[in-house]
């Protein structure tokens, strides 16, 4: 089943086309790693898929169901009521976590299931601690956020979306605030949810890691898809411009 | 006059200094809530009028404003003002004059909120309300706490204004016994009483401060 269906999606800031004309969709289970230089338009494929950001034209489906189509030529969103129940099949972590600062780690993670899913306090509870201990992150459970190092702030951001059981999890370059050494942690966790076929889409520069994780790697460059299919075919024999980009860091 | 009974009447004024302090609180800082949402709102009309409020509260003194609030329903309305309008006319002037700083104060605390705390909202589901209520008050509130301390210290002593409507609160009182008795000894002993209600205020505040470090 296609969990998300984008159709040339195109957004443009104060007439700079950002996105030209992106279609992309990705499958029940499907790691896919969008990697592109800065500016590429990755981190806004990202935030018009998680409609922080408006779309101009295209169209946007998660697991069948319309969130924005074209219409006259004029993108149009789905009422109110049908976007709070689309929100619900995927979550995003962000690069910068963005963690309520005054809520403990546990309140963080079980804040939105309670308040929004409305799922009984005592069993939010349990999904949390669960959570927080799957990650690690157990003996963290009454801390604050800013307690924390970076690493373990993004594993609370990640136990976070997963508390609300999302089909698809998006992260924008969830180890790019991080110090070099907090990466691992943070990865690793990726990892440990890849192996249970969680299906996700992840803007990255880990080089690496996007090849040894994913099922599916899309190259961005000047608002469009470039190159994309899977890592063996992108690390093997791309077009120039790809093979210097990821040489670059691979260096 | 004996010491006992300066402090005695000094005492009755205070109680109506508090009266006022604590009434015009209550009903200006969530009023200037209402008041910041206008000045923040995506209409045009509403954004201008809460401008123009805020405007004139700040920028008119506000013994002036406690002359219009009390004689406006008597040139504007025709109405016949009651005695005990008097002391409600102080109520009403404190309230929306401090309105508008609070309203000022809290715009902001609202916008020095990262978007991040917006996004990290929506995407988890909250609605705009639960994102306000719940994420981004009880942050803004520890940012503005400072400001809204400076304000309040304010209040105190602006409370006595009210004598232009001759409500006798604690300056009012003071002014009468240094009058009649022919000594300043009245007025430094109110001084003294502002000052300690100030130190009981910036106490309370500190204690509010230190109650939300807990987090950064």
């Amino acid at each position: 089943m296609k969990y998300l269906e984008i159709e040339h999606l195109k957004k443009t800031f104060d007439h700079l086309e950002v996105l030209k004309d992106i279609s992309l969709s990705v499958e029940e289970g499907e790691v896919v790693s969008i990697i592109g230089p800065s500016g590429s338009g990755k981190s806004t494929l990202l935030r018009c898929a998680t409609m922080l950001e408006r779309m101009d034209g295209g169209s946007l489906s998660y697991l069948g169901e319309r969130a924005a189509w074209e219409e006259n030529g004029k993108c149009v969103y789905a009422s109110r009521n049908d976007l709070k129940r689309i929100r619900k099949s995927y979550g995003l972590v962000f690069q910068s976590f963005h963690l309520f600062p005054h809520f403990s780690v546990l309140k963080n993670v079980m804040d939105a299931p309670v308040n929004v899913d409305h799922v009984p306090r005592e069993q939010a509870r349990q999904r949390a601690e669960t959570l927080l201990a799957q990650l690690g992150l157990a003996d963290k459970r009454d801390a604050y956020p800013c307690q924390l190092s970076g690493g373990q702030q993004q594993r609370v951001s990640i136990a976070r979306a997963l508390a609300l059981q999302p089909r698809i999890l998006f992260f924008d370059e969830p180890t790019s605030a991080l110090d070099p050494e907090l990466t691992g942690e943070v990865l690793k966790v990726i990892r440990e949810l890849a192996k249970e076929h969680m299906t996700m889409i992840i803007v990255t520069h880990e080089m690496q890691f996007a090849r040894e994780l994913s099922d599916r790697i899309i190259f961005m460059e000047d608002g469009v898809i470039r190159q994309q299919g899977t890592p063996e075919e992108l690390f093997g024999n791309p077009d120039e411009r790809v093979r210097e980009f990821i040489g670059k860091f691979q260096a | 006059m004996d010491f006992g009974m300066m402090v005695a009447q000094l005492g009755e004024g205070m109680a109506v200094t508090a009266e006022i302090f604590f009434l015009t609180l209550l009903f200006s800082l969530p009023l200037g809530l209402v008041v910041a949402f206008g000045r923040m709102s995506r209409h045009f009309l509403l954004r201008t009028l809460s401008k123009i409020y805020i405007s004139v509260m700040r920028g008119t003194p506000l013994m002036l404003q406690l002359i219009v609030v009390y004689f406006s329903p008597y040139y504007v309305f025709g109405l016949k003002i009651s005695a005990s309008y008097r002391f409600t006319a102080v109520i009403l002037a404190f309230a929306l004059n401090y309105a508008a700083y609070f309203a000022e104060i809290y715009r902001g605390g609202i916008e020095s909120m990262p978007t991040g705390q917006y996004e990290a909202a929506q995407v988890l589901g909250y609605s705009r309300t639960q994102t306000f209520f719940r994420i981004i008050l009880p942050q803004v509130v520890k940012r503005i706490l400072p400001a809204v301390t400076n304000e309040t210290i304010t209040l105190v002593k602006d409370t006595s204004l009210a004598f232009v409507l001759a409500v006798v609160e604690m300056f009012t009182a003071a002014k009468q016994i240094a009058a009649k008795e022919t000594t300043m000894i009245p007025l430094m002993a109110a001084g003294v009483f502002y000052y300690l209600f100030n130190l009981a205020v910036a106490a309370f505040m500190e204690y509010l401060e230190k109650k939300m470090s807990y987090y950064r």
